[in-house]
């Protein structure tokens, strides 16, 4: 038997790949394409922000207009972010622990922000609060605005990244089953106990995940913003913006200067999310194994 | 217990969870949208058609969708050329290299077009070297269709790669035994495995870059009939007060997207039935 699988297994393997040469002309040409559209923009980027040296890269950071997209940055995404995570879990606890009809169809409008042009869910704001808009007269009679200002830019980025922990958790959640749960039920844990003794220790990882890709979803959105920001300087302005206002100014250095601080916060969420994902499929393959298996 | 919404569970909180999913969703998308849809509802059918069927309006219309579908296609081909070699060779790095895929996630989009923007112009590092040869690519459609490439390469190698980790090997060496050669076995046993992941890749890249606009606007030239995406037109419409024309746009891109969402649940919804069978 050894004899026969030691002449056949040769054939066999390279009847089971590709000839050498083919392996390396796609090879090639997938490293190519890699490349030429995402390593050299990435260096084009940090090149271009020190052509002029060190100097005119810290100038163009520590500028007040600077700061201030970076403070309006952090504050939109500060509130988003949480806020769409006690919404992923929420939707993920209603879908994943019950049964009830129509749950497909619930998931579908979850994702649907993810199939709207940016700039269309920025549109539909201005349609709603803006001053030509539906509660426009009103809002404007009580003194409230929100379009051209922060409350506009919260809501946009909101928006945006409505479904990211909701459609990481579901199927991380679905996965794990309801038996975890019941049990502690049985053993006379509340609600609340449950959720945070069981559940929210299984997926941890998983929430961790879409937050973090939320949170850069958050901080770099540009097209909605840039609908409802009105462009204040200093005001009303994201990072993204700021980018924009500098570039279309020709002052390249600075714009690609502040670019390289979204550039960097890309690259912190590519590495934490390369490094979560290992643990996000371990949680669901352990989920997974039949119970009394371990 | 509520009778439409059958919960079927012992676990508590679904009142809460639900009531809560249901309040934000309501507050965040559907009203906002909907509100879209009545603005739609209540301009006449000439206002509509009239800003809809203008040439400036189509002329943006076949330039988007267009140049959307060649970059889907150049993400079809080179997505599943990726998510191959990532999935069946030994490189060294793959896992950098992996992980570098989901670049045009990360990067704003603001970055990545006025990257592109650089790099294409004509004394960019790319731009430079193409433009001698007679062909310029920033600011014409062409550097349009590169920005919309660059921010749809997730899409077919994360849809395909999963599916490929988890093709069986036994059926490839079923036919192996069989006789076919390697592009037999491709052509027929392997690509019929992953066409529906590819075709749902494909139609994702296809609607991101439809609706694309941070890295579309610095390199596409905005010109009038030539260059100018929809989504800019709608920002344009939008900067002249011209809230129903720019609503009259929107709900159109807004049907497409929505079809090619459905024909997505269609592909997933057939290929799970072929799974089944």
């Amino acid at each position: 038997m050894s004899n026969q699988s030691l002449a056949v297994a040769p054939t066999v393997s390279a009847a089971l790949t590709e000839p050498k040469a083919v392996r390396w002309l796609l090879t090639g040409l997938a490293l190519a394409f890699l490349a030429l559209f995402l390593v050299v923009p990435l260096l084009a980027v940090f090149v271009q922000a020190l052509e002029k040296g060190v100097g005119a890269y810290w100038a163009a950071i520590i500028e007040p207009d600077a700061l201030a997209a970076i403070r309006l940055t952090l504050i939109a995404a500060g509130i988003s972010v949480p806020l769409n995570l006690v919404f992923g879990i929420a939707a993920a606890w209603a879908i994943t622990k019950f049964k009830f009809r129509g749950k497909a169809f619930l998931i579908t409008l979850i994702d649907l922000p993810f199939s709207v042009s940016p700039v269309i869910s920025g549109l539909i704001y201005v349609l709603l609060f803006g001053l030509q808009g539906w509660l426009g007269p009103w809002l404007k009679a009580h003194d409230i605005q929100l379009i051209f200002a922060v409350p506009g830019i919260v809501l946009a980025t909101i928006f945006v990244t409505f479904p990211f922990v909701a459609r990481e958790l579901i199927p991380l959640m679905q996965a794990q089953g309801t038996e975890e749960e019941e049990a502690a039920l049985v053993l006379g844990a509340n609600g609340w106990q449950i959720f945070f003794r069981v559940t929210l220790p299984n997926v941890i990882w998983g929430v961790l995940y879409g937050v973090i890709l939320c949170n850069a979803r958050a901080m770099g959105e540009f097209g909605a913003v840039s609908v409802v920001s009105g462009h204040i300087r200093g005001l009303t302005n994201t990072l993204p913006l700021h980018v924009e206002i500098l570039y279309n100014e020709y002052n390249f250095v600075a714009a690609f200067a502040v670019a390289t601080l979204l550039a960097l916060l890309a690259l912190l969420t590519l590495v934490a999310k390369a490094l979560l994902e290992k643990k996000v499929r371990h949680t669901v393959k352990s989920a997974s194994k039949p119970i009394g298996v371990e | 217990m509520n009778f439409i919404l059958k919960q079927r569970s012992v676990l508590p909180g679904f009142g809460l969870a639900m009531g809560f999913t249901i309040l934000y969703l309501s507050l965040i998308v559907l009203i906002p949208l909907s509100g879209l849809l009545f603005k739609t509802a209540t301009l006449s059918w000439a206002d509509f058609w009239g800003t809809v069927a203008s040439a400036r309006v189509l002329a943006s219309f076949r330039l988007t969708f267009g140049a959307a579908l060649i970059a889907a296609l150049i993400n079809g081909v080179f997505g599943l050329l990726v998510a191959w070699v990532l999935v069946r060779y030994r490189i060294p790095g793959k896992r950098i290299i992996d992980a570098l895929v989901d670049l045009p996630f990360a990067l704003p989009t603001a970055v990545a077009g006025i990257t592109l923007a650089g790099l294409y112009s004509s004394n960019g590092w790319i731009g430079r070297f193409i433009e001698p040869l007679g062909l310029k690519i920033a600011y014409t459609p062409l550097g349009i269709m590169v920005a919309m490439t660059f921010i749809g390469i997730p899409f077919v190698v994360r849809t395909v790669q999963p599916v490929l980790e988890d093709l069986e090997k036994e059926l490839e060496e079923a036919a192996a035994c069989l006789g076919a050669n390697r592009w037999q076995t491709f052509v027929r046993v392997i690509f019929p495995a992953i066409t529906p992941a590819l075709l749902t890749g494909f139609a994702l890249a296809y609607a991101r870059a439809i609706g694309e606009y941070g890295s579309v606007i610095f390199i596409a030239g905005n010109m009038p009939m030539v260059s100018e995406i929809t989504p800019l037109l709608i920002i344009t419409k939008l900067e002249q007060y011209d809230y129903a024309g720019a609503t009259a746009i929107a709900s159109v891109m807004l049907l497409f997207s929505f079809l090619i969402l459905l024909s997505i649940n269609l592909i997933q919804w057939w290929s799970r039935r072929h799974a089944e069978r």
